[in-house]
């Protein structure tokens, strides 16, 4: 790209697609910045909608993750899905048949929520803002929930849901929740559960979902699980995860085997085709392979190491240890690092089994992941002293 | 102006967080020995910013990592989008001293002025 895009065409304008809006221009881009979104909103923030958004303190404005007098002088075309790109002409082609042709592209469509297949009313996912309005709307007094999934989402919608009064049941397939994001200290962050009145079922899946003729359609009645045994529920939230929203990217020619597989800057096997964010699995150093990071911060910090991709420079600051952060039961828990298995634990300060602690993930020596629990002081400073060398293959 | 602590109540390179002021406030001692004095709540959500990692001139909050310009209050990048209220700050022997800005503090959702 001699001298740089002229345009730059981005898709999905949420977090990783705003934030890389953001760093062009904070670069000196000029050109145009052309963003493409499916949903109808401007970039909004999703770790409230199942905080403090479904509990009814933030409000819409709040969501906003615009700056208050932001200006990036960009073309938005929103509510309307991208459904092809064609990367050696960076052309994307629309869902009302339009393209839109730049000198590269920044794929940022995020990631979708698993779902199971079921057309019951009643039966919910939470990953944009409707899905939040509308399951606002169903958690009314008396409601009889049912968290499919114990993972963040799920765990983070139980709470509010318990902390407005109502009824909550947590099923989990797996022996131990959060194993995989928090290792040994997984078990003990779900106990919060329990200790704040909600049931947690762990180890038995799900058999099917089941439901009732009502007025205005079939309504579910509650979840069945492999055992026999039935929680009867008036609000299903299925919080099994997500994944990647590259299906509009099949016949493009890129990797997307898990997310769309980027170098450790962002660039894809695509000259000018750069990912961030929830969809786009960077090279780890680290891992020493690819891994898709379905955070928060990653997808903010990475758009300005895009950028410099995009315009061939170098001026973003090394990305910081990746982390993420969840709030449950009025817990603040704080993660930073990346756990392999096999880490040895130690808690540095505090109790976790009174949910305020500082717990340093190790192997060997080095202390490569920090898990705060209500220590943000500490937190931030252990944060800055993870090791991140790579693991012997 | 108000007295607010001493500088050895300051620790370099740290925050020290001051409840005796509505709303709370959070008085800063950079590595070069500066004093500068910011509303301590950051206006996302209720986070103590004398909590923060300071580097240079600026702040970075300990939740979620948007940094706030010690001299201004500004606010650099999501997910906070108001700036936080700047004090003035005066050392004279020992002592720290804050004129507390008249301006309408941004509180985040679910904060409310004298709760701390
Ligand atoms: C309920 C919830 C709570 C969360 N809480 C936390 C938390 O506490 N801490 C944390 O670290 N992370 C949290 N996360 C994760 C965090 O929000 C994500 O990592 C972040 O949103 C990723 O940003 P993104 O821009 O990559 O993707 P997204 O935010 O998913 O945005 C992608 C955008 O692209 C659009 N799009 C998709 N396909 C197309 C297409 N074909 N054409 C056009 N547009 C398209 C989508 O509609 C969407 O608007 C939470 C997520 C959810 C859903
Ligand atoms: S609480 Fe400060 S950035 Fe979120």
């Amino acid at each position: 790209m001699n001298g740089g895009p002229g345009t730059v065409v981005v898709v999905g304008a949420s977090l990783a697609g705003h934030a890389t809006a953001r760093a062009l221009r904070g670069a000196g881009f000029d050109g145009t910045i052309r963003m493409i979104g499916e949903e109808p909103h401007r970039p909004y923030d999703r770790p409230p909608l199942s905080k403090g958004y479904l509990s009814g303190t933030v409000t819409d404005a709040d969501l906003s993750l615009e700056g208050v007098d932001e200006d990036l002088g960009a073309d938005w075309i929103l509510g309307t899905r991208a459904t092809a790109l064609d990367p050696a002409t960076h052309t994307v082609s629309l869902a009302d048949g339009t393209h839109v042709r730049g000198d590269a592209v920044v794929v940022a469509t995020g990631s979708l929520a698993r779902r199971l297949p079921t057309d019951l009313m009643g039966v919910h996912t939470l990953r944009t803002l409707d899905d939040a309005r509308a399951l606002r709307a169903d958690l009314l007094p008396g409601a009889r929930v049912c968290v499919v999934g114990a993972g963040f989402v799920g765990a983070e919608v139980a709470s509010t849901a318990a902390a407005l009064g109502l009824d909550v049941t947590v099923v989990e397939a797996a022996p131990a929740p959060l194993a995989g994001p928090l290792g040994p200290l997984g078990p003990v962050v779900a106990s919060l559960h329990a200790r704040n009145g909600v049931t947690l079922r762990c180890g038995v899946p799900v058999e099917r979902l089941e439901g009732a003729a009502t007025g205005s359609g079939r309504r579910v009645t509650g979840v069945r699980l492999v055992d026999g045994s039935r929680v009867d529920a008036d609000v299903v939230v299925v919080g099994i995860g997500a994944t990647a929203a590259t299906d509009w990217l099949a016949g493009s020619g890129l990797d997307l085997q898990n997310g769309l597989a980027c170098d450790a800057r962002g660039a894809t096997a695509a000259p000018g085709v750069v990912g961030v964010g929830d969809c786009s699995a960077w090279f780890d150093p680290v891992r020493g392979r690819h891994h898709r990071v379905e955070h928060w911060a990653e997808s903010r910090d990475r758009a300005r190491i895009a950028v410099d991709t995009l315009l061939g420079t170098s001026t973003a600051p090394p990305a910081p240890a990746p982390s993420f952060w969840s709030d449950q039961y009025g817990v603040r828990l704080q993660f930073a690092g990346r756990l392999l298995g096999h880490e040895t634990v130690t808690v540095e300060a505090g109790d976790p089994e009174s949910a305020d602690a500082l717990v340093v993930y190790w192997r060997g020596d080095d202390a490569v992941a920090v898990l705060g629990m209500g220590q943000p002081r500490l937190f931030n400073r252990w944060k800055r002293s993870l090791s991140a060398l790579p693991v012997a293959a | 102006m108000i007295r607010i602590c001493s500088t050895d109540d300051v620790v370099p390179g740290e925050g020290l967080r001051i409840t005796s002021t509505v709303p709370p406030i959070a008085v800063f001692r950079t590595e070069d020995d500066e004093f500068f004095a910011l509303d301590d709540t950051c206006t996302h959500q209720d986070a103590s910013l004398a909590d923060g990692w300071l580097e240079g001139c600026r702040v970075e909050c300990p939740l979620h990592a948007s940094t706030f310009d010690l001299r201004t209050g500004a606010v650099d990048e999501p997910p906070a989008r108001l700036p936080v209220r700047a004090h003035e700050v005066e050392v004279r022997d020992g002592e720290v001293f804050v004129t507390l800005s008249t301006a309408v503090p941004h509180l985040p959702p679910g904060v409310t002025l004298g709760a701390s």
